[in-house]
């Protein structure tokens, strides 16, 4: 969080109501997303208890687990869940476009869009990647048989929260956090992330402030908690009656279907508040302008899907359990590279994100005041065309010579030098900087290419869009300070052991 | 009136309500807010305080939660904690075949908690001075820790296992372990507990003069495995939190002097009639809270039954949005105050000169930007 963010948490509360904190959105809101609300058992290890889930908001689809404790009711659970899922991704493994690659020697072809799985809060995230673990090493075959889907929806939905640790990333997104990146509240953060509250901040609904909605949201009984985890009066006071009903029904074999229906009912008034609050949280997302590189990052999504589908077509084997010391160190650096390259993004696209560096004296917005576009350094061997321009400015500017900006509104995020940085009283600062790129070879620059005086422009020391790629050791040769090379195959294939695995 | 008397008074004619880990653990989060301090030491019960006075906590318990823990309580503990000891034996590396089973669990019910804490006592300096017995479990043991001056006594729930004449805590939790890894807030929330036990085991023995050191800040989690019953065991270090609770329960104020400031006629009696209904009047007992300093802050909301009384308070403060929120507002208590620095309607006081450079700066920024779309 920044003092902008803050800010702004301090307008929302005079305002009673949510401030934006971009002027864009920074991410991808699909045109058909899964919005997917699971609930657990309270007590359990990710034991399902419900989920609504469907790309309609019209049209849900209701699964309950009547016994959350009886394992084939929970692998039941997972092929119903499959058989929504499963569909949903192969409808995006249709229309592909080429990609030059190469340096346009070469094309691939990827997806030319991707499935996007949405979920209320990290805990929906959490229960994704378990239930995915849960599910991706089972068998078909063998002692305790599963249907054919199961195991590869747990592979999809392991594929979605790897996604999801990936900044940028819009595959599958936790809904209060995808809100709180473009929106402050009046409450602190942990408020925020009871989805019902936040969403009551940002569009209260008519004749209520935000305050007096987040108020109403909190209680649990008119506002379920948007899960996995249920309410705990709603636990003893309506849940365990209507799980005993249905259990004394089955037990008496009589009246089973209506006690299931009356069960469904029972959880649907827990899911449907949160289903409705995930769709008008979309329609506002929606809503907002996007970013500039939103769509060069979900076409890394669409990437990402592309060859996962490949690897499933090929036979790979599911995720490991845990990555090995090489595909760990991979994937971590994989994740820094993202974070720096969507911290600059972001930055770029985004006046109100580069406030904040601005005001930290990372960047600052001028205007030119002088410029001397002809200006050719004769001191090298070489004679090189080297203007100069002077931007005034308001903000706070902490750069010293000798160091690279970089200026978000020029072409190719022109490059340049500040050569000597000089304030006067007026509270502004003048600063001089030497352009070193983006005009061209020769010594008359190009028509556009050096800044004019007049023009308004905002230079930073974010510059770095390229984090270099890293050399990591084969798997084969993992250096024994790692453990040395992990047996083959060893931590992939599923075992014997993985599909039996106890439920309790 | 002596400090015994005078916790009575704001008490009121009831019990007190006892502590446990959990809540000593909470206590030493926010060892700043006095009215907690107060409530706490006087074992006032803050849940039916706060029902009272219409800001009711809001945690409850799932009974399938509860079922759960207990049942899995029950399968480590059964034919006499016998799956706990294959644990410990391959976890400690241990060449013993069977332990002593001792349930310090109050027989009747009836006993007092100084009586159980005797018990206890006798039981583990025992084992303490004769480390070549066998090994031994103790069930239940009540333990007590000085908080504030006053001591409080924890609510035992654990097992102190004795080998050698090494002591061990162990907490079984009914969280899974999947693949090595757990929920973190939950192993936090079940390290800082146990730290609380092995500084109240330390405290118990050390008082009877053996080496505090002999209880291991090396504590025995059980969990079940994956997503199967099966428990697993695992050590976890509580060096860090057994420093953290002993820093912060020395800093806090002592409640003799917190009682000193405070109006000798304080009390949070909630004057219970006959059948169990409370008489006194919500307004008289908010009264009596505001006469108490409180300091929250939104971490109350997971931890203290009073917070949404306190949080309601703190409307308006720029502490009720985060700590985080108020440091980068500067400091400045208000919201409305910041602001009207930020917009320059006011002018910063003189510690508050740096803050409003940069709120300044803010606002014209954010005022510069919002104007485009706006």
């Amino acid at each position: 969080m920044s003092t902008l963010t803050s800010l702004a948490r301090a307008e929302a509360v005079v305002a009673e109501r949510a401030q934006r904190i971009t002027l864009v959105r920074h991410l991808h809101v699909a045109d058909r997303p899964l919005v997917f609300v699971p609930l657990t058992l309270a007590g359990e290890a990710n034991a399902p208890l419900a989920a609504m889930v469907g790309d309609d908001p019209d049209n849900p689809t209701l699964l309950i687990v009547p016994q959350p404790r009886n394992r084939d009711q929970r692998f039941a659970f997972a092929a119903s869940l499959a058989e929504v899922v499963l569909p949903y991704v192969d409808s995006f493994r249709g229309d592909v476009e080429a990609v030059a690659v190469n340096r346009g020697k070469d094309i691939r072809v990827r997806y030319a869009d991707a499935p996007q799985l949405l979920v209320p809060n990290p805990g929906g995230v959490a229960f994704t990647r378990l239930f995915g673990r849960s599910t991706r090493f089972r068998r078909t075959d063998g002692d305790y048989p599963v249907h054919p889907s199961v195991p590869l929806l747990g592979r999809w939905l392991t594929w979605f929260a790897d996604r999801a640790e990936h900044p940028g990333s819009s595959a599958l997104l936790a809904m209060t956090e995808a809100l709180t990146g473009h929106w402050a509240t009046g409450q602190s953060p942990l408020e925020d992330a009871q989805l019902a509250a936040l969403m009551a901040w940002i569009d209260p609904p008519d004749g209520m402030t935000g305050t007096q909605a987040a108020a109403a949201a909190e209680d649990p009984v008119t506002c379920p908690p948007a899960g996995p985890t249920t309410d705990p009066g709603f636990d003893n006071e309506i849940l365990a009656p209507a799980i005993e009903a249905y259990e004394r029904a089955v037990a008496a074999d009589s009246l089973v279907e209506r006690r299931r229906a009356e069960l469904e009912d029972v959880l649907r008034t827990q899911l449907e508040p949160t289903w409705r609050l995930m769709w008008r949280a979309v329609a506002l997302l929606h809503d907002l302008p996007a970013g500039s590189r939103v769509a060069g990052r979900w076409a890394e999504d669409r990437d990402a899907f592309t060859n996962h589908c490949s690897h499933l077509d090929d036979g790979g084997v599911p995720q490991p359990r845990r990555d090995a010391a090489v595909a760990a160190a991979q994937r971590l650096h994989r994740l820094e590279r993202a974070q720096a390259s969507y911290d600059v993004q972001r930055a770029y696209d985004d006046p109100m994100v580069m406030a904040d560096h601005r005001l930290t004296g990372e960047a600052f917005v001028g205007e030119v005041t002088a410029a001397d576009p002809t200006r050719i350094d004769d001191s090298g061997k070489r004679r090189v065309l080297r203007p100069r321009i002077t931007v005034t400015t308001a903000d706070v500017v902490l750069v010293t010579p000798g160091t690279t900006l970089a200026s978000p509104h020029r072409p190719t995020n022109q490059k340049a030098t500040v050569v000597s940085v000089a304030r006067n009283d007026a509270g502004t600062a003048e600063v001089v900087l030497e352009l070193t790129g983006g005009m061209g070879s020769s010594l008359t620059p190009p028509a556009g290419s050096v800044p004019e005086v007049g023009e308004r422009l905002c230079w930073t020391t974010l510059t770095g869009f390229f984090f270099p790629a890293g050399a990591f050791p084969s798997r084969e040769e993992t250096p024994w300070t790692h453990g040395g090379p992990p047996a083959p195959y060893d931590d992939d294939t599923p075992t014997a052991e993985d599909a039996q695995e106890e439920w309790s | 009136m002596n400090l015994a008397e005078r916790l009575a008074t704001i008490r009121g004619g009831v019990a007190p309500t006892r502590h446990n880990a959990r809540t000593i653990a909470a206590l030493t989060s926010n060892p700043g807010c006095a009215r907690r301090a107060v409530l706490d030491c006087a074992g006032v019960d803050k849940q039916r305080l706060a029902a009272h006075i219409d800001h009711p906590a809001r945690f409850g318990q799932s009974q399938f939660a509860i079922t759960r823990g207990n049942a899995f309580e029950a399968q480590v503990k059964a034919n006499g904690c016998a799956e706990l000891l294959r644990l410990l034996r391959e976890l400690l590396d241990l060449d013993i075949e069977e332990v002593a089973y001792d349930d310090l669990e109050s027989v009747a019910g009836r006993e007092g908690n100084d009586l159980r804490y005797a018990r206890a006592r006798t039981l583990l300096t025992h084992a303490a001075a004769q480390p070549d017995q066998a090994g031994t479990l103790f069930d239940h043991p009540l333990l007590r820790l000085d908080v504030a001056g006053q001591q409080a006594y924890l609510e035992p729930d654990l097992i102190a296992f004795q080998h050698a004449g090494r002591f061990h805590v162990v907490e079984i939790k009914s969280f899974a372990v999947i693949d090595g890894r757990a929920d973190p807030g939950k192993v936090a929330a079940a390290a800082i507990q146990s730290a609380v036990y092995v500084l109240a085991m330390r405290t118990l023995l050390e008082e009877a003069g053996h080496d505090p050191e002999i209880v291991s800040h090396d504590v025995v989690l059980v969990c079940p495995r994956d997503f199967s019953n099966q428990p697993m065991a695992v050590l976890v270090d509580v060096r860090k939190q057994l420093a953290v609770l002993r820093r912060q329960l020395s800093r806090m104020t002592r409640i003799d002097a917190l009682l000193a400031d405070l109006p000798a006629t304080l009390s949070f009696d909630l004057a219970v009639d006959d059948t169990g209904v409370p008489t006194r009047s919500p307004q008289s007992l908010i009264d009596a809270l505001n006469e108490v300093e409180a300091r929250y802050s939104p971490e109350c909301l997971a931890a203290c039954e009073l917070a949404y009384f306190c949080r309601h308070e703190a409307h308006g403060c720029t502490a009720a949005l985060g700590k985080s929120v108020r440091e980068e507002l500067g400091g400045i208590e208000r919201v409305e105050t910041a602001l009207a620095i930020a917009r320059e309607q006011r002018a910063p006081a003189e510690d508050q000169q740096e803050a409003a450079e940069l709120l300044r700066a803010a606002a014209r920024l954010r005022a510069e930007l919002l104007s485009g779309v706006a």
